[in-house]
């Protein structure tokens, strides 16, 4: 069954698309992460062109991270207030990011710029998590203690102190801003939430306890990527409304599925799983930008 | 006046050697409107046509040869050619092509080296080589041949450039017909079908109609709507996100109970 996408003007199957959201909903909801960083480089290696990826990717984040604050809400597990102060720096970044964008889709590298991005930031966090969860998995048998996590002194010392009350957090707004900043960014080159980032980010240079991590990077995410679809629809005209939808479909219903499949997995173990995943699409871009196309003439954007 | 006569001049031109052996071509089309719905998977013309004469035909009329070509909407388009820099590829060098069209099919009664001389391909333009023109500044940079045949290449591995020889097929030396495929990938705008007419590796006659190809219903809707109003559209594709994402979260706190 085809449909013809209006923005990326081709003809895709249909059932592909819902499986592509299914199966990257599912491992969102393994995961607990948002599942840009596969979604944009799956989309434009089935032929939509890198453009409608990132932003129409951005569109159907919105839908994913929504139903998941949603539950966390419920839960108590977002502050709100942070929220804010990330999605404040949040804006400047998405703006200044599809200017960013609009620039290199002009000079034609952003296929170059897409990729670079993806194979520094996903490699780094990759490998991190990859050698931090062995490490853990080797302490768990061993037996050995964790160490506690370290507070930066250097965050306490800064001006413009702010209450954190659900993070029990009394520290200055800038470095959650600049957070936010640099996620804004990435959201609107990359097509991706930036939760890979935003994570570890409150984790370990703000302090924030894991509990009110995951909630709170979402909530900042649906303003991040909400505004990056806003700016690309109307800068680039690029957001594929009917595609969005068919792959917000297949990703709301893989989440519950991926959802009730992580409760049977231990946590170290997921993670190696998400390392190897963020690694491997690390290398496979990383590998394409390094060997001989077989084909080096393109078509630039702009015609 | 003189302007006038040079007109003339042009119009009665190409009848004029239709007038020396008395033939010419006419065609219809199976449609000449396409309209592109959410279900378009591409799109068959088939084309008819018919070669008049003022005499029967006889053994002479064999040796007619009739050429079709269904060309999209011209447009310039930048080529860019990657090289290695700093260990990886990267696009450095780009030329713009003034002149390619968005599609370009060409049907045949026989090969076209075989039908077609160079210099009736230059003059009107059949081959896909000679339908794609680098002109002006890009000529001056220092391979224009090697990105205009880029050109060509990249759009004959996506499908919108193509020839198929002896998809013509000539039936009693006055009646032939075609068919031309047109891919799901094309856009929109004024296609132009042209139908030669040879003899002796010569066009004796042409003539030309029009497809016009067109998005229709929702996505003739969704199209105008992220280009025209890209605000509205991209307020109302949160709104639908905003929405998508509270219905899935609320249907499955349903199910769950």
């Amino acid at each position: 069954m085809q449909i013809y996408l209006p923005i990326a003007e081709l003809s895709v199957n249909v059932l592909l698309l819902l499986g592509l959201g299914g199966v990257i909903g599912m491992l969102s909801g393994l995961f607990g992460v948002g599942g840009g960083f596969l979604m944009t480089p799956l989309l434009i290696f089935i032929g939509i062109p890198p453009a409608v990826a990132v932003a129409t990717g951005a569109n159907q984040l919105v839908a994913s991270s929504v139903s998941g604050v949603l539950s966390h809400l419920r839960r108590k597990t977002v502050d709100l207030r942070m929220g804010f102060v990330l999605t404040a720096g949040g804006a400047v970044g998405s703006v200044i990011g599809v200017q960013i964008f609009s620039l290199l889709r002009a000079l034609g590298q952003i296929e170059l710029l897409v990729s670079l991005c993806y194979v520094v930031f996903l490699g780094a966090i990759g490998g991190m998590m990859f050698f931090e969860s062995v490490r853990a998995l080797r302490r768990a048998k061993y037996g050995a203690p964790r160490k506690p996590r370290k507070h930066h002194g250097w965050i306490h010392g800064l001006p413009l102190k702010v209450r954190f009350r659900t993070s029990k957090l009394y520290i200055s707004a800038i470095p959650p801003v600049l957070i936010g900043v640099a996620v804004g960014i990435l959201a609107a080159i990359m097509g991706v939430g930036g939760g890979f980032i935003m994570v570890p980010a409150m984790i370990y240079l703000l302090g924030m306890p894991t509990v009110v991590v995951v909630g709170t990077s979402l909530f900042q995410i649906i303003f991040v990527t909400g505004l990056t679809t806003l700016l690309h629809a109307t800068e680039n005209q690029t957001v594929d409304a009917p595609l969005a939808i068919i792959l917000m479909l297949g990703g709301v219903i893989g989440a519950q599925f991926g959802a009730a499949m992580g409760v049977r997995m231990k946590g170290e173990q997921l993670r190696i799983l998400l390392a190897a995943m963020v690694l491997a699409v690390a290398l496979k871009l990383g590998f394409d930008l390094v060997v001989t196309p077989g084909e080096l003439y393109s078509f630039g954007e702009s015609h | 006046m003189r302007v006038l006569i040079a007109a003339f001049a042009v119009l009665i031109a190409p009848l004029a050697s239709a007038e020396e052996t008395g033939e010419r071509v006419i065609a219809s089309l199976s449609q000449n409107a396409v309209g592109i719905t959410s279900t378009f998977t591409g799109s068959e013309i088939f084309l008819y046509g018919a070669v008049e004469r003022g005499r029967l035909s006889d053994a002479r009329d064999d040796d007619i040869a009739v050429i079709v070509t269904v060309s999209g909407p011209r447009q310039p388009m930048t080529v860019r050619r990657k090289s290695r820099a700093f260990g990886i590829w990267i696009n450095t060098t780009s030329v713009e092509i003034d002149e390619a069209p968005s599609f370009y099919a060409v049907a045949s009664s026989a090969p076209l080296d075989e039908i077609l001389s160079h210099t009736e391909d230059l003059r009107h333009r059949i081959t896909v080589e000679k339908a794609v023109r680098v002109v002006g500044e890009a000529r001056a940079s220092a391979s224009p041949d090697a990105f205009h045949d880029a050109a060509i290449r990249l759009s004959r591995a996506a499908g919108v450039y193509f020839e198929s020889v002896g998809d013509v097929s000539i039936i009693g030396r006055t009646l032939f017909q075609t068919h031309i495929e047109l891919p799901s990938n094309i856009i929109e705008g004024d296609y132009v079908a042209r139908v030669f007419l040879l003899r002796n590796r010569a066009v004796i006659d042409k003539f030309t109609t029009r497809i016009v190809v067109s998005k229709v219903g929702f996505e003739r809707w969704i199209y105008a709507l992220a280009h025209e109003q890209s605000l509205i559209y991209g307020i109302l594709s949160i709104l639908v996100a905003l929405f998508a994402g509270w219905g899935a979260s609320e249907a499955f706190r349903l199910l769950r109970r």
